[in-house]
């Protein structure tokens, strides 16, 4: 079997380069064809991965002196899932295709049966004949009058066909499965069927060997034609159905545009995405989709990054935003330069992250592990047994109602179910979380969820928007004019510190306008002073206004006031007079008190840990609601505070950002990251959110809740059903109530049974 | 008790006897992986209805390429899992794929498909 690989080549120039190449890799071991293309400096070689790999691909083409690389994983990636869903809707199509082709012959052969049998040993059928056999009589008198044999002979012509077009991949397959000393659902079927088939045929080749033995010479071939036909039709909606537990992730990897426009020397090229290069400047037209993650240089527009972050709102994007591949950008054009690619772009990383989660498994699935692997040969000896117990057991007829019962056995019994149960629910709760703004490492982490008992909070960042703002903007007690500020926000402009960004960023949405600043000086731990239109200006704490001899004290009272609300507030002296005090805070999210309260309600204990003073921390603390707070407390601080509520036996929630509470997060029973759309590098974290918005993690407590749920529902579903459904089909209510379930009725139980399993996981797509 | 009787209780306690120790007992194939040139130690693996060789032979330390050859289109067999190693793949229908992984310590960890029902073992020694 043959690979095919387009490995990037530079380096070539002309025809003779290209040459070269090609030579090169056509002479290494295990190539069967390569095709050097100098347009697009790529070589697409056919391989047998037996003899040789990518690598040594690559490495024939340094050989020659030219650079090449293994192509990245993200376009084999969407290449994967993209060959994935075509092969799934192929096989959904001929399976609907089959299935009402035999489902329809399946009619008319137990139309045909009808005069074959007075009473039929199917109970089902034998109910359906009471209602159907005198319409019949009735509307094709003649097929009453035509020879069983000839009728028979043409029910066996007729299921050989069935059997053969549409139910040969059950035989095959549990043929395949035999030789590896493997049973799957397809020997259950084929057994089953086979056994029925055969019985068939041997009483239409000579029905007075049965007879003179007391056994009824009964037909099964609208019995094998159903049941084919119902498990078809099982398999058809269960397909369709499994194609839609992975959309998401399919959703995401054709995020990814197939060509940038990359600028060089002043023109705009049409590239591949795999050959843009960090470093490339990428233009991005108005309603294209961003080709690669960058920082805009160069434009302004509106970006919609509602697909990865769950944010419906457009974001603003000027010089110096982050953008994300994927994206789709507004009405604006712009330039960008690419900052990530390939592999290591968020979308591939989110990608990434969630087929992770995708393939995870969860810890209670190991029970049904446990069971599938065996169930199979033991149903087979358990339908052996039913036919034993049945021959032995009773009088008269026996042969027929113990083969019937052992088929019922075999039919019914479905191992499916079992091994849809939670891998269905992890896929579409993972993909749906991914849809409403956040990543879940696995199945693992999502049962982990449900466990939590308290949730610790970090401050900044995550209760507050983790950027200083200007809050407040205090004048002199005996002055009302606020003029001054404009010299201040002149001379907090060109410093670098966080105050000063805030009051100069603050400034600037009040309409303050910024003048040129001369012999700008920052004092460490104090301030700054500078010449603001011939002013001296001078901005900073009380140990900065003293060394100007300037009194702080009309505007102490103030300060003190705006300190104990958690705000930094400096003072600012205009020419030597002190004009008026700014305050600096974080604000709190709007989000977060209602999050808060909505914590309590779930009967979560919430805390909050801050490396911030506790003056500040209480003060966020008092406006979100919450009473236990530690503060002034380092990232060992936070790990030591989780360890004290592990010890207390509480099973412990810490949301925080990733990079600096990481150690935190790791040592939490559950760590939540909040990202921004454009950082899910948290690899300590079981729960990263993909817009900074706490709300969000109420959603993924509740999905997680629900996703357990679900995966119980369906394992108890799958068990029960077969802890039910093989004693019945075995005949355990026939002896006291005259129950016997017919192999017709068995196999539409079964069909049914799986597709409710993959119906009720993909109810969590509905989740909000 | 007649002798159709005995005949049907003696046949079916030697079939129900001969499937589970097919299914369960019987020896399975193994095989160890070999080494490449770039000391990835590599085994070809074909994938129908099981995995043949169903036991997997290789060395701690090394990076280890499985080539599973998918020679049918049976859903059942279309993904692989080795829970160990975080691998679940998707494997197209008669194509080879390669999926690899570095085993650290010694173990047997168990090869599954997409349901659990098809199993085999890689055991790193």
């Amino acid at each position: 079997m043959n690979r095919t690989v387009t490995l990037p080549v530079s380096g070539m120039t002309c025809a003779a380069c290209q040459a070269r190449v090609q030579r090169a890799l056509e002479k290494a071991p295990g190539v069967e064809e390569a095709t050097v293309n100098l347009l697009l400096n790529s070589a697409t070689v056919r391989f047998d991965p037996g003899l040789t790999s990518p690598e040594q691909l690559v490495g024939a083409v340094r050989g020659t002196g030219y650079s090449s690389h293994v192509p990245s994983d993200a376009p084999d990636l969407a290449a994967e899932e993209l060959a994935r869903d075509v092969e799934a809707s192929r096989e959904f199509r001929e399976l609907r295709l089959k299935a009402g082709v035999s489902l329809a012959i399946g009619l008319i052969a137990m139309v045909l049966t009808m005069p074959l049998m007075a009473h039929h040993s199917d109970p089902l059928l034998s109910f359906a004949a009471r209602w159907v056999d005198s319409p019949i009589r009735g509307a094709m008198p003649w097929l009453y009058r035509a020879s069983p044999r000839a009728l028979s002979y043409g029910l066996l012509a007729v299921t050989l066909w069935v059997v053969t077009w549409a139910g040969r991949h059950f035989y095959i397959r549990a043929f395949q499965a035999f030789r590896h000393r493997a049973a799957d659902m397809n020997t259950l079927i084929a057994v089953g069927t086979g056994a029925a088939l055969l019985f068939s045929i041997f009483v239409t080749l000579d029905p007075g060997f049965f007879r003179a033995r007391g056994v009824a010479p009964d037909l099964y071939y609208e019995a094998v034609i159903l049941i084919i036909a119902l498990i078809l039709t099982g398999n058809a909606l269960e397909a369709r159905a499994k194609r839609r537990t992975g959309a998401a992730l399919r959703t995401l990897t054709l995020l990814q545009p197939a060509f940038a426009r990359v600028v060089r020397d002043g023109s705009e090229l049409t590239l591949p995405v795999a050959q843009v290069a960090v470093g490339d400047t990428v233009s991005a037209r108005p309603g294209e989709r961003i080709a690669v993650d960058g920082t805009v240089v160069e434009g302004t527009s509106a970006v919609d990054e509602s697909m990865l972050t769950g944010e419906s709102l457009a974001v603003e994007k000027v010089t110096g935003s982050r953008v994300v591949g994927g994206t789709i950008n507004g009405t604006g054009a712009f330039r960008y330069r690419a900052t990530a690619v390939g592999q290591e772009s968020v979308l591939a990383r989110i990608v990434s992250m969630l087929r992770d989660a995708q393939g995870s498994r969860a810890p209670l699935q190991r029970l049904a592990d446990r069971i599938s692997g065996i169930f199979v040969p033991v149903v087979i000896s358990l339908a052996i047994a039913t036919f034993v117990l049945w021959y032995l057991l009773t009088p008269e007829a026996s042969f027929v109602r113990a083969f019937a019962a052992g088929v019922s056995v075999l039919i019914i019994a479905c191992p499916c179910a079992m091994g849809l149960a939670v891998p269905t629910a992890i896929m579409v709760a993972t993909g749906r979380a991914a849809n409403l703004g956040f990543l879940v490492k696995g199945g693992e982490a999502l049962e982990r969820v449900g466990r939590i008992d308290m949730i610790m909070l970090d401050k900044t960042g995550t209760i507050t928007m983790g950027k200083a703002v200007l809050t407040d903007v205090v004048g002199h007690p005996e002055e009302s004019d606020l003029s001054w500020l404009g010299a201040v926000a002149s001379l907090e402009a060109v410093s670098e510190h966080p105050v000063a960004a805030a009051i100069s960023h603050g400034a600037a949405a009040r309409g303050v306008r910024v003048d040129p600043v001369t012999g700008f000086t920052a004092e460490p731990g104090r301030g700054a002073s500078g010449t603001v239109a011939g002013h001296r200006v001078v901005v900073g704490n009380e140990a900065m206004l003293a060394k100007e001899g300037i009194d702080p004290a009309p505007l102490r009272p103030a300060a003190a006031l705006l300190a104990a609300q958690g705000k930094t507030a400096v003072y600012a002296a205009v020419g030597g007079a002190l004009v008026g005090l700014l305050a600096v805070a974080d604000p709190v999210r709007p989000s977060s008190a209602a999050t808060v309260a909505a914590f309590r309600k779930l009967g979560l204990e919430v805390s909050m840990v801050s490396g911030d003073n506790q003056v500040t921390a209480e003060a966020v603390a008092g406006q979100v609601g919450i009473q236990h707070i530690v503060a002034g407390a380092l990232p060992d601080g936070k790990v030591a505070e989780i360890r004290r509520a592990q010890a207390h036996g509480r099973v412990v929630a810490m949301v925080g950002d990733g990079v600096n509470d990481a150690p935190a997060l790791a040592a939490a029973d559950l760590g939540i990251a909040i990202g921004g759309g454009t950082d899910i590098a948290a690899e300590a974290a079981d729960v990263v959110l993909m817009r900074p918005d706490l709300a969000i993690v109420l959603q993924a407590l509740g999905l997680s809740r629900k996703t357990v749920r679900v995966m119980r529902q369906n394992l108890f579903w799958a068990f029960i059903y077969n802890v039910i459904g093989i004693p019945v089909a075995a005949g355990i209510l026939y002896p006291r109530f005259g129950i016997l379930l017919s192999p017709v009725l068995a196999s539409a139980a079964m069909a049914l049974s799986s597709v409710c399993v993959v119906g009720n996981s993909l109810r969590l797509r509905k989740f909000v | 008790m007649s002798i159709d009787r005995v005949v049907v209780l003696a046949g079916g306690l030697v079939a129900i006897a001969w499937i589970n120790w097919y299914f369960f007992l019987s020896r399975r194939t193994e095989a160890s992986a070999t080494a490449t040139a770039s000391g990835v130690q590599e085994i070809r693996v074909t994938v129908a209805g099981g995995y043949s060789p169903r036991v997997i032979r290789v060395k701690t330390g090394r990076p280890v390429r499985l080539m599973l050859e998918r020679t049918e289109n049976n859903p059942c067999s279309e993904e692989i899992v080795i829970p160990d190693f975080g691998i679940r793949r998707f494997l197209p229908a008669n194509a080879v794929t390669a999926v690899e992984f570095t085993p650290s310590v010694g173990g047997t960890h168990e090869i599954t498909c997409g349901m659990g029902m098809l199993h085999g073992q890689v055991v790193v020694e």
